[in-house]
């Protein structure tokens, strides 16, 4: 029998004994690397002494690709970068473009916008959540967690026609007014969303096996999170308190009442109840959205057929689900792009894997990297 | 009749009556599985979905046996079945009925613990033979875990053994009162923690954990021999229910015959179904989380309940 030479990896003990470091390659075909993501994973026992991880198994080219579409036609693509939330990328781009090509958006779309984001926070954080508890084998949370997300995903069907790539914020307002009613729905689904998050936090966040396994795991410090460049839910569940739609407030976010959830101890169970809770902030910022929507249009009038938005580069970021979000574009004058670049939440968050993963076994392993909350269309691009 | 011929009878009874009770077991989790997150479960095929298990059994019977090209062969191919055959052979010496055990010897509480446990040599090799990472490890967890929950769980069977005077599953069912059951309340406890964990089930599953090792110590397993491993894991629950409802419940002891045995096996059904229900509940623990479990609260807790018997028993 030959041996495998590629799995050793001969290592000195403490007394200087040679030992042999297991190497586990996680990914990128595992139940638990949220998509295509691969971690190398050298093991002293059960314990990670170094996490390797490697990305670029989705790359897809998107920012390249942008350079050769025209503004309207880029639209389509930042769908397909965070899957779970295309709504936030979809939303940072035409802000981008919107300011490059100076594109006033009536005031009922920039609602629909915060109302759809919001929803899609909710899903998202769904996901999350879900994810999170499957990774420590709680398969039916993940179950309930979908159940909620199944109903935003219908409700953007009614909207916009899509379940998951919405092509929804256009440049200049959003693709389609809401259909009659559909307010309505969405307030009554709201209105059932605390009840469905609580029993998730009853279930699953009150679980001691579920507790035991999350509480400590991956602690990540606020110097740390600022450090490295953390946002989102990452960064606030280790008690930094940034939030763009509070701090570097847009669209109008100025207007509504809520408040920035935040953690204490920068475990993987304050980051995942920090996801939690941001629904109930979400479910207070759609009521007040629609209880102040303005009617009117829901698209810019008088929009040039193809964009040219004169030379000039921008950069614009909202808070996505898992963070700071932000486009940058390049405007040559011409109707393309001449360079769409996106800084990505999940990026940066997932480069603390490593980091965070050290020290904690096999098993936790899977727990960090759900509490991250990866996406990888959004990771590789 | 010769003691191997009769060996060779009850073995092939306790193998049929595995497969029935994974037959039946497979669709009730599936169907209780459904019930607890909102969905239905089969429906399809047959009424209630009922034939679903025999169609996924021709699917897995038709489906290629693969050996993988590093796997070292002999030792893979045998392992299903090491792990299947000390599990089946556990249900031989299970008390049915008042005074009818199959296999009626004098220390069939100690074969009861003993012999299944062999099948942690299966699921180890298993694992190992496979040469792969994943499913190494969880031939080693499983190794770890299986010993570990195998004292806790034979010293709640020993106050049964001390209450009734006797290693014989035949007489310590004869001699069971009912107010045995609350005197042996935390023993039963200890009995059900542990028989979960022994049948590697969640939230103990960690040798096949899904999110973790994919699989497990069958991750390169496929079709007819997987199958034997799944069996040979509702075999664990079936013995485990089935012993867990004779001995600490009686099984029915006293009533009237038809009834006992109703009772017998509707308290054994709960047990299962109550295991299910729990899988499909509780997040899986982490091996170090799982150690402490069982030789920290579980043994002691045991110990605890020996003592208790141990101190009402010159009372008797």
């Amino acid at each position: 029998m030959p041996v495998d030479v590629q799995s050793r990896n001969m290592v000195e003990s403490d007394d200087g004994t040679p030992v042999e470091e297991l190497l586990v390659n996680v990914g990128p075909s595992h139940p638990s690397t949220h998509g295509v993501g691969r971690v190398l994973v050298h093991l002293d026992g059960d314990i990670v002494v170094k996490a390797d991880m490697i990305v670029g198994y989705l790359h897809r080219g998107i920012e390249k690709m942008s350079e050769n579409r025209t503004y309207l036609q880029v639209v389509p693509l930042t769908d397909r970068l965070d899957y779970v939330g295309s709504m936030y990328a979809n939303w940072s781009y035409c802000r981008a473009v919107e300011r490059l090509a100076r594109i006033p958006v009536p005031e009922r779309a920039e609602y629909l916008r915060v109302i759809v984001c919001e929803l899609q926070r909710i899903a998202s954080h769904m996901m999350g959540v879900g994810a999170a508890a499957a990774d420590t084998g709680a398969f039916t949370m993940f179950v309930y967690a979908f159940d909620l997300r199944e109903r935003i995903v219908e409700l953007f069907e009614e909207l916009c026609g899509a379940r998951l790539t919405y092509n929804y914020v256009r440049p200049g307002g959003v693709s389609f007014d809401a259909p009659d009613g559909w307010t309505e729905s969405v307030m009554s689904f709201i209105s059932k969303v605390d009840g469905m998050l609580a029993e998730i936090d009853d279930l699953f966040f009150g679980n001691a096996i579920a507790r035991g396994r999350m509480k400590g795991v991956g602690v990540l410090s606020a110097e740390d999170a600022v450090a490295w460049g953390a946002t989102g839910p990452t960064a606030r569940g280790s008690g930094v308190n940034w939030d763009l739609r509070k701090h570097a407030p847009y669209s109008v976010y100025p207007r509504m009442d809520f408040d920035v959830v935040v953690g204490d101890n920068g475990d993987a169970y304050d980051r995942g109840r920090c996801r939690l809770f941001e629904c109930h902030e979400s479910t207070r910022i759609i009521s007040q959205a629609i209880a102040q929507m303005p009617g009117g249009a829901v698209m810019a009038d008088c929009l040039p057929r193809l964009l040219t938005p004169p030379p000039g580069e921008t950069y614009d970021q909202i808070e996505s689900a898992r963070g700071s979000l932000g486009v940058y574009l390049v405007s040559d004058g011409s109707p393309r792009p001449y360079r769409m670049h996106v800084r990505s939440p999940a990026f940066c968050n997932l480069a603390l894997l490593p980091k965070l993963a050290v020290g904690h076994t096999l098993s936790d392993l899977v727990v960090v990297l759900g509490s991250l909350d990866p996406v990888f269309g959004e990771v590789d691009r | 009749m010769s003691p191997v011929l009769m060996g060779a009878v009850w073995g092939l009874a306790a193998a049929l009556l595995i497969a029935l009770a994974a037959l039946i077991g497979v669709w009730a989790e599936r169907k209780i599985a459904g019930r607890i997150q909102r969905r239905y479960g089969p429906q399809q095929a047959g009424p209630s979905g009922l034939l679903q298990t025999l169609a996924d059994t021709v699917k897995l019977v038709l489906k290629e046996d693969i050996t993988p090209a590093q796997a070292d062969v002999a030792v893979f191919r045998a392992m299903p079945f090491l792990v299947f055959v000390p599990i089946a052979s556990a249900l031989v010496v299970i008390p049915y009925a008042a005074g009818w055990v199959p296999f009626d010897i004098a220390t069939s509480a100690l074969f009861f613990l003993a012999v299944p446990g062999l099948s942690v040599i299966g699921i180890l090799l298993a694992g190992w033979s496979s040469r792969n990472t994943y499913a190494s490890i969880g031939g080693v967890r499983a190794a770890a875990q299986m010993i570990s929950y195998e004292l806790p769980r034979t010293l709640s069977v020993l106050a049964l053994c001390l209450l009734g005077g006797s290693l014989s599953t035949g007489t310590i069912r004869a001699e069971w009162r009912l107010w045995w059951v609350p005197l042996t309340a935390v023993g039963f406890l200890v009995y059900y923690i542990s028989s979960v964990a022994e049948v590697n089930r969640g939230p103990f599953d960690l040798p096949e954990a899904e999110s973790e090792l994919v699989a497990g110590y069958f991750a390169d397993y496929s079709g007819i021999r997987w199958a034997i491993f799944m069996m040979a894991e509702y075999g664990g629950i079936t013995a485990a229910s089935l012993f867990g409802a004779a001995m600490f419940f009686g099984g029915g002891l006293g009533l009237p015959e038809p009834f006992a045995g109703v009772v017998f096996v509707a308290l054994a059904v709960a047990l299962a179904a109550s295991m299910i229900w729990v899988k499909w509940t509780f997040p899986r623990m982490r091996p170090d989380q799982l150690m402490s479990f069982a030789w920290k609260i579980l043994t002691p807790m045991a110990l605890v309940q020996l003592v208790v018997v141990g101190v009402v028993l010159p009372w008797l």
